[in-house]
């Protein structure tokens, strides 16, 4: 009894939890749901769908949660930045104003890497604006949120720009003889980039102390203007990467759709994930946890049938559920009520 | 329930995560009586006050309101404005953005016929609720603009305007200079006169008997005892507060005149910050203890958070052990051996939802960067140094610091700082808000500071604690250092020094 407990105080208990009860609905509804077979020599099934597809929101979800800590803000711009930063590789690879190449005109990893480094000024314009100008979280990235697309348009001439050379499919599909979906390995490699940086430096000691209590951390000598920046770096480097595995998918950069309401999924995911968008202290792997439970309802409702227009109700339904049940203040309600029924139970017994 | 009984609080029990604040715990009030209530830090004072007025729900016992039938249970500050109490609390509990007019009024706007908000009258109320404390000043400014005394006064009217009978102060004195806690005086004999109840904390013995009927005395918890003000001299108040004899303060007070190293530690020539304090020289040598007094906003902690670069320096030069150094930011000050703990606590110390363990090394990490993790075993050892040394109560090292009282709480920003082992510590305020016992504790810690070599900067409102530690002493008004005193000094020469010419 007293392991349940402490099982359930943990942060990550929830999250879990939630992403169980998703997943067991899903078993009882359809039993083959677990089920992983081999077809065209990969991997196929509904959990390898879902580990794929949410492989986006998995790591924008970290780069969110690092922003959310240090600025009780969040970033709304990491949609629009994937997608600029799909824009920018696909002109860098196919050269300006080419819509459709079979040849390159760079080597790919300059092309790849120019789209992260897009990201990254993305994230550092962003960081600028709210940490060294104090603009509000959501306004100053709400200037990228709506730019981006745009800018990533004009990079692509006004077009699709198609790039119909093998390679490039890898990152959001499959490598040759590998029957993992690339994209999960390039979320597991962010996310233990990230955590191992987290956990050999400072860093995370310094973003929720920069986070709970700004002014204070000065004082302490940390610069917290430099640690807010430095994680909407972070984060505009996660979108970047996010938009190359999109940008993979369809081997091609559709400005208007690539990351198309993603920052909405990636603020839940950090929500689910039982982080506080109050910002100071986080969990990493909780926004992960809550990066694939999403995942795992939108592909669930989409394999029970429900259609793409209705879906996003079911969504938020159970969202509002988990997020209600998570919430502080539910939590000390029940917390309440238990210690109540247990003082009327110890008096009892004193009185027997 | 008697006839003049406003209050009564039987066995109150409430417990915290790994701590039993109030165990069987009990308060009376009576109708126009002024009730101390006094204790150490984590006495449970505070904790008691907030099971009555609904911050807190307590897991067992009984309380009573006149008229009011039966058990009270308030679930909310909501429930017991209700029921005639009103609560100004230590930390103040205002909003800063708004003006004073609509910080006393919020909640209850006086509203026109349109059920708009009538500005005028509003103004108008606020203006004469001011006056009637002596306090000139303008409503309609928001609130940030004046000093922390005046917004403690603030809260104070708010409370006092609401119709109440029963008015709670928790320490409402800590940001106050003395000539605001006689005006608070006067308001809250005033009230007693017209009947209401007043439940006042306080850490300051000489304000209990200027102005208390009756004492209730906690310790760990528990109910030590009620008493008449008459029957309980000092000496045994303190003596049941502390559960022990109490050995006189007096005792701690420095052996002799000290000899003072001829080493420089910090120099400052000509700093200053804009419109906060003016251009200042200080000088401080190895193992010396000078005191910074003058009254409120005089420039006391401007001056030092100019020196630690808390606000950045504007002009002048600073030189630490008689080399040049350019502080740009607190970080800059820490890495040349300086620390300073600040007077505003919950705004510029604490870290509260980190642990105390993060706390205490935070300013340690700062100084090693963000790539020299300490290792977390160092952490641990640190931190359980420090909770034993300074005797710092608290469930564990890992809980987080917003449930530690107030005087804990200092005593883990206090950690943080001599973890880094400062050559020159700046302590403002250090004692606000603690309790006897613990200020004793201090002032004997800074002295063996000292004694090992470390200069430090003690301030403090009150004048005695400083004569006790400190050998010289600069003294501020107006933004301005305006002398330095040392040798024979004595609470009136000190006095006289602050108040200059005008009085």
């Amino acid at each position: 009894m007293d392991k349940i407990k402490k099982l359930t105080k943990q942060q990550l208990f929830l999250p879990f939890f939630c992403l169980l009860i998703v997943l067991l609905i899903n078993l009882i509804k359809s039993p083959t749901f677990f089920n992983i077979g081999i077809q065209h020599g990969v991997l196929y099934g509904r959990i390898i769908d879902i580990l794929n597809r949410g492989s986006e929101i998995a790591i924008l979800a970290v780069g969110q949660t690092l922003v959310v800590a240090v600025s009780a803000g969040t970033d709304i711009s990491v949609g629009s930045v994937m997608s600029l930063s799909a824009c920018g590789t696909c002109m860098m690879l196919a050269g300006y104003g080419v819509n459709s190449t079979t040849h390159l005109a760079v080597p790919m990893g300059v092309g790849i890497l120019f789209g992260i480094f897009l990201g990254g000024l993305c994230g550092a314009m962003n960081g600028a604006l709210v940490a060294k100008l104090k603009i509000q979280p959501m306004v100053a990235t709400l200037i990228l949120f709506t730019a981006a697309r745009a800018v990533g348009l004009l990079l692509c001439n006004n077009q699709i720009t198609y790039i119909r050379y093998e390679p490039y499919k890898y990152l959001g599909n499959f490598i040759p003889g590998c029957p993992i979906p690339t994209a999960i390995f390039v979320t597991i490699a962010v996310i233990a980039v990230v955590s191992i940086f987290l956990k050999k430096t400072a860093l995370g000691l310094y973003i929720q102390s920069a986070g709970i209590n700004s002014r204070a951390a000065r004082i302490a000598g940390i610069n917290s203007a430099l640690i807010c920046f430095v994680c909407y770096v972070i984060c505009g480097l996660c979108a970047g990467i996010a938009g190359m595995v999109a940008s993979s998918r369809i081997y091609s950069a559709d400005s208007n759709n690539i990351g198309l309401n993603y920052e909405l999924d990636a603020i839940l995911a950090v929500a689910l994930g039982g982080n506080s968008l109050g910002g100071g202290k986080f969990n990493l792997a909780g926004s992960v946890i809550g990066a694939y439970t999403i995942q795992a309802i939108t592909t669930t409702l989409l394999a029970m049938g429900v259609s793409t227009d209705q879906a996003p109700v079911v969504k938020a339904i159970i969202v509002v559920i988990i997020v209600v049940v998570q919430a502080p203040t539910f939590k000390e309600w029940i917390a309440n009520n238990e210690a109540k029924r247990k003082a009327l139970r110890a008096e009892g017994g004193q009185q027997a | 329930m008697e006839q003049n009984e406003l209050i009564v609080m039987r066995d109150i029990v409430k417990a915290f995560p790994g701590v039993m604040a109030l165990n069987h715990a009990q308060l009376t009030l009576h109708k126009g009586e002024i009730h101390a209530l006094m204790g150490e830090n984590g006495a449970g004072k505070s904790t008691i006050i907030k099971c009555l007025t609904g911050v807190y729900e307590r897991d067992a016992g009984e309380v009573y309101v006149q008229g009011v039938e039966g058990n009270v249970f308030n679930h909310s500050t909501e429930d017991a404005q209700k029921i005639g109490i009103a609560t100004v609390y230590q930390e103040i509990n205002l909003c800063p953005n708004l003006s004073v007019a609509e910080n006393l009024f919020i909640g209850r706007e006086p509203v026109t016929k349109l059920g708009t908000i009538n500005w005028r009258a509003m103004n108008k109320k606020a203006k004469e609720i001011m006056d009637g404390l002596g306090i000139k000043i303008d409503v309609t400014v928001a609130l940030e603009n004046y000093s922390l005394a005046i917004q403690q006064m603030i809260a104070i009217a708010r409370a006092v305007d609401m119709e109440c009978k029963v008015l709670i102060l928790d320490e409402p004195t800590s940001s106050l200079d003395d000539n605001e806690v006689e005006k608070l005086f006067d308001v809250m004999r005033d009230l007693k006169k017209k009947g209401v109840g007043i439940i006042f904390v306080t850490h300051f013995l000489e304000q209990v008997y200027a102005v208390c009927d009756r004492i209730t005395v906690m310790r760990n918890g528990g109910f030590v005892g009620d008493y008449s003000i008459s029957e309980l001299p000092r000496v045994k108040l303190v003596a049941a507060m502390l559960g022990k004899d109490f050995d006189d303060l007096a005792a701690i007070k420095p052996e002799g005149t000290q000899e003072i190293d001829p080493e420089i530690m910090l120099k400052a020539e000509g700093l200053s910050h804009k419109g906060t304090i003016k251009p200042f020289d200080f000088e401080i040598h190895k193992g010396e203890v000078v005191g910074v007094t003058g009254l409120l906003g005089s420039g006391r902690s401007e001056m030092v958070r100019c020196i630690y670069g808390a606000d950045k320096s504007q002009t002048g030069k600073e030189y630490m052990k008689g080399k040049e150094i350019n502080i740009k930011s607190p970080l800059d000050s820490i890495k040349e051996g300086m620390a300073y703990l600040p007077d505003d606590r919950k705004a510029d110390g604490c870290i509260g939802e980190l642990s105390v363990r993060d706390n205490i090394i935070l300013a340690l990490q700062a100084r090693n960067g963000m790539f020299k993790k300490v290792p977390r075993s160092k952490q641990i050892e640190i931190a359980d140094k420090f909770i034993d040394m300074l005797q710092i109560k608290t469930a564990s090292r890992e809980t987080p610091l917003s449930q530690l009282s107030g005087g804990n709480q200092q005593k883990v920003i206090l950690a943080r700082w001599l973890c880094t082992h400062p050559d020159f510590l700046i302590l403002d305020e250090p004692t606000r808000g603690i309790d006897i016992g613990t200020k004793t504790e201090f002032q004997k810690l800074i002295l063996q500071f000292a004694k090992e070599g470390m200069s430090v900067v003690f301030i403090s409102s009150e004048i005695e604690e400083m004569l006790r530690t400190c050998t010289r002493m600069c003294v501020m008004r107006d933004g301005e250092k305006v002398d330095e005193i040392e040798g024979d000094m004595t609470q009136e020469s000190v006095m006289s020094a602050i108040a200059g010419g005008e009085k």
